[in-house]
């Protein structure tokens, strides 16, 4: 099954890149965004805060602190809000109607549609990890390893967001989603260490998908790489292929009857 | 119908279709053989479109047999999709592709070559008469641009069978007109069409066999002239009546001149040889009609017959 699905699968791809020939501008937002959090917030209310402790201890800018975060942050936004294109393409275009009465099924609706959210998700992060670098944020030569971790990040929301996007039936419906979205945006250490938080809490945030993908991409951005980076990237790889199994079935469920 | 030795391309034999707890296809049989233009003739849910998606291999039979090219859909669904051209009912164009490109990657789909398909969408396009939008959008194109298109885009593997599921719905006169003629010039170059329809003149003009289905069963087959000929006469006289109902005595004082009368809103059917002689007898009789017309009898007065009910809900 998946030997033919990753290249049937790929026309989807193939698909989506000629459909965004003419908007490439909708990607550069998905770049603009993070910047302009680390400019206001990292770079102007860090001149406040001053210096905060990382992961191993060690004080860092304020800046250097939120950057990662942003990083996985704007992983997260890319691949969901590609998510939301697939219950547009599903409900109104009828768009997979038509692709599965070709040789392909829902797995390869699935997989195509992941791989084309995985590789803006990659755009976006080249981008901002580039102009992070030049502003000084970057302190470990680990931090290459920050590109394919941002890929992975996205996998993982890219999954459960074309999952979520097939039980969508409304537009309105994606107000549940911004419930979801927003505040593990502001509250999964991405703006303040952890510890913060009281115990019970903690571990609350420790098991929500974005903070995996911050502390994964910190840890490496900053060079304080351990153990717990690997239960991140198990956490995440888990994550995103229970969605894509999901949104295969949800697929099969709703066009194949 | 044919006892040659090749197998037929598609097969069903008590064929079922069930949702929770309707039953849209109620165990039908059919065979069609290849190169030719089968149809499905019957109103809004007799069980046309279903009977097409699990032909389509897009909807699971939930009983019987369906044999489509040999293989099983169950098992076989993608290989036999390689071989099938589809035009669904509603239009399901990339709106977010020209017309050109929805050519380019519905082909891809099939994991065709870019050459082939290039090669293969301009002659396509040029077919349906759409060779002069090649680069634009879907979304302004006219109705039957788009029927076209649609038409253009299920051929570009070369199937071996075209599903149309009732392909001219929606369209103007004209544009039907001009479906039909590129349909009719498909059949010429041998390629096997099924087809579903609520019109019995689209299926008098394009099928060489049909199916009458009701209520997810078959209720007749055969070539519309067989049908016509088994389930009506030659002719048919219709008198119109301004009222709803003509009036009540009108089926006994006419009773005895045609072999069969059906009542319908506003109108009355008579079933008969010779036409001309019925209506100067009904005339004779002094029947007060709005207009009488005398007709050749059409696949609606088959359904008539057979149903007891019209095609277009009236």
């Amino acid at each position: 099954m998946t030997t033919i699905a990753l290249p049937r699968g790929a026309a989807l791809f193939e698909r989506n890149a000629r459909a965004h020939r003419s908007h490439f501008l909708i990607i550069f937002s998905g770049f603009f965004e993070p910047l302009f959090y680390l400019l206001s917030m990292g770079v102007g209310l860090g001149h406040f805060v001053g210096k905060v402790p990382g992961p191993n201890g060690e004080l860092i800018s304020y800046a250097s602190f939120i950057a990662p975060a942003l990083l996985a942050t704007a992983a997260m936004n890319g691949a969901i809000y590609d998510s939301s294109s697939v219950f547009w393409k599903m409900k109104y275009m009828k768009l997979y109607d038509s692709v599965l009465s070709t040789p392909l099924g829902p797995i390869d609706v699935a997989v195509g549609e992941t791989s084309w959210a995985l590789f803006r998700g990659l755009l976006y992060a080249i981008a901002f990890l580039t102009t992070v670098s030049v502003l000084g944020h970057v302190h470990s030569a680990w931090a290459v390893l920050a590109l394919p971790a941002a890929l992975l990040v996205g996998f993982a929301f890219a999954g459960m967001g074309i999952a979520g996007a097939t039980f969508m039936r409304t537009w309105q419906d994606f107000e549940f989603l911004n419930l979801v979205q927003l505040p593990m945006f502001l509250f999964s250490a991405t703006f303040y260490p952890l510890s913060v938080y009281p115990g019970w809490l903690q571990v609350v945030v420790r098991c929500t998908p974005l903070y995996n993908a911050i502390s994964l991409i910190r840890g490496l951005m900053l060079g304080v790489v351990g153990w717990y980076q690997l239960v991140n990237v198990l956490y995440l790889l888990l994550f995103g292929a229970i969605g894509v199994r999901i949104a295969e079935r949800r697929v099969g469920k709703l066009l194949l009857r | 119908m044919n006892a040659a030795a090749e197998l037929p391309l598609v097969h069903a034999r008590g064929l079922i279709k069930r949702f929770d707890d309707l039953v849209a296809v109620d165990g039908i049989d059919f065979d069609v053989q290849k190169g030719e233009a089968f149809g499905f003739l019957g109103p809004n849910g007799a069980g046309k479109s279903s009977t097409m998606r699990m032909i389509g291999c897009v909807s699971p039979p939930s009983g019987g047999t369906l044999r489509v090219l040999g293989l099983d859909p169950v098992k076989n669904g993608a290989d036999i999709r390689a071989q099938l051209g589809v035009v669904p009912q509603e239009d399901t164009l990339d709106l977010e592709l020209t017309v050109r490109e929805n050519m380019l990657i519905y082909g891809r789909y099939f994991g065709l070559g870019r050459k082939v398909v290039h090669e293969r969408a301009e002659r396509l396009l040029e077919f349906v008469q759409l060779e002069e939008r090649l680069d634009s959008k879907v979304e302004p194109l006219s109705g039957g641009m788009k029927r076209r298109l649609t038409i253009a885009r299920s051929l570009i593997n070369e199937p071996d069978i075209l599903l149309l599921d009732e392909p001219t719905t929606g369209l103007d006169p004209q544009a039907r007109h001009v479906v039909w003629d590129r349909l009719h010039e498909l059949k010429h170059r041998g390629a096997t069409l099924l087809l579903t329809t609520h019109y019995m003149d689209e299926a008098e003009q394009l099928c060489d066999r049909l199916v009458v289905m009701d209520k997810g069963k078959i209720a007749a087959e055969g070539s519309p002239v067989e049908l016509i000929r088994r389930y009506s006469t030659r002719e048919v006289v219709e008198l119109r009546f301004a009222a709803e109902r003509p009036p009540d005595d009108l089926a006994a004082r006419i009773d005895g001149l045609a072999r069969r009368v059906e009542t319908l809103s506003g109108r009355l059917l008579l079933y008969t040889d010779d036409g001309d002689r019925t209506a100067e007898r009904v005339h004779e009789l002094g029947v007060q009609a709005q207009s009488t017309l005398v007709r050749r009898s059409t696949l609606e007065d088959v359904f008539l017959h057979l149903t007891g009910r019209t095609l277009v809900d009236e």
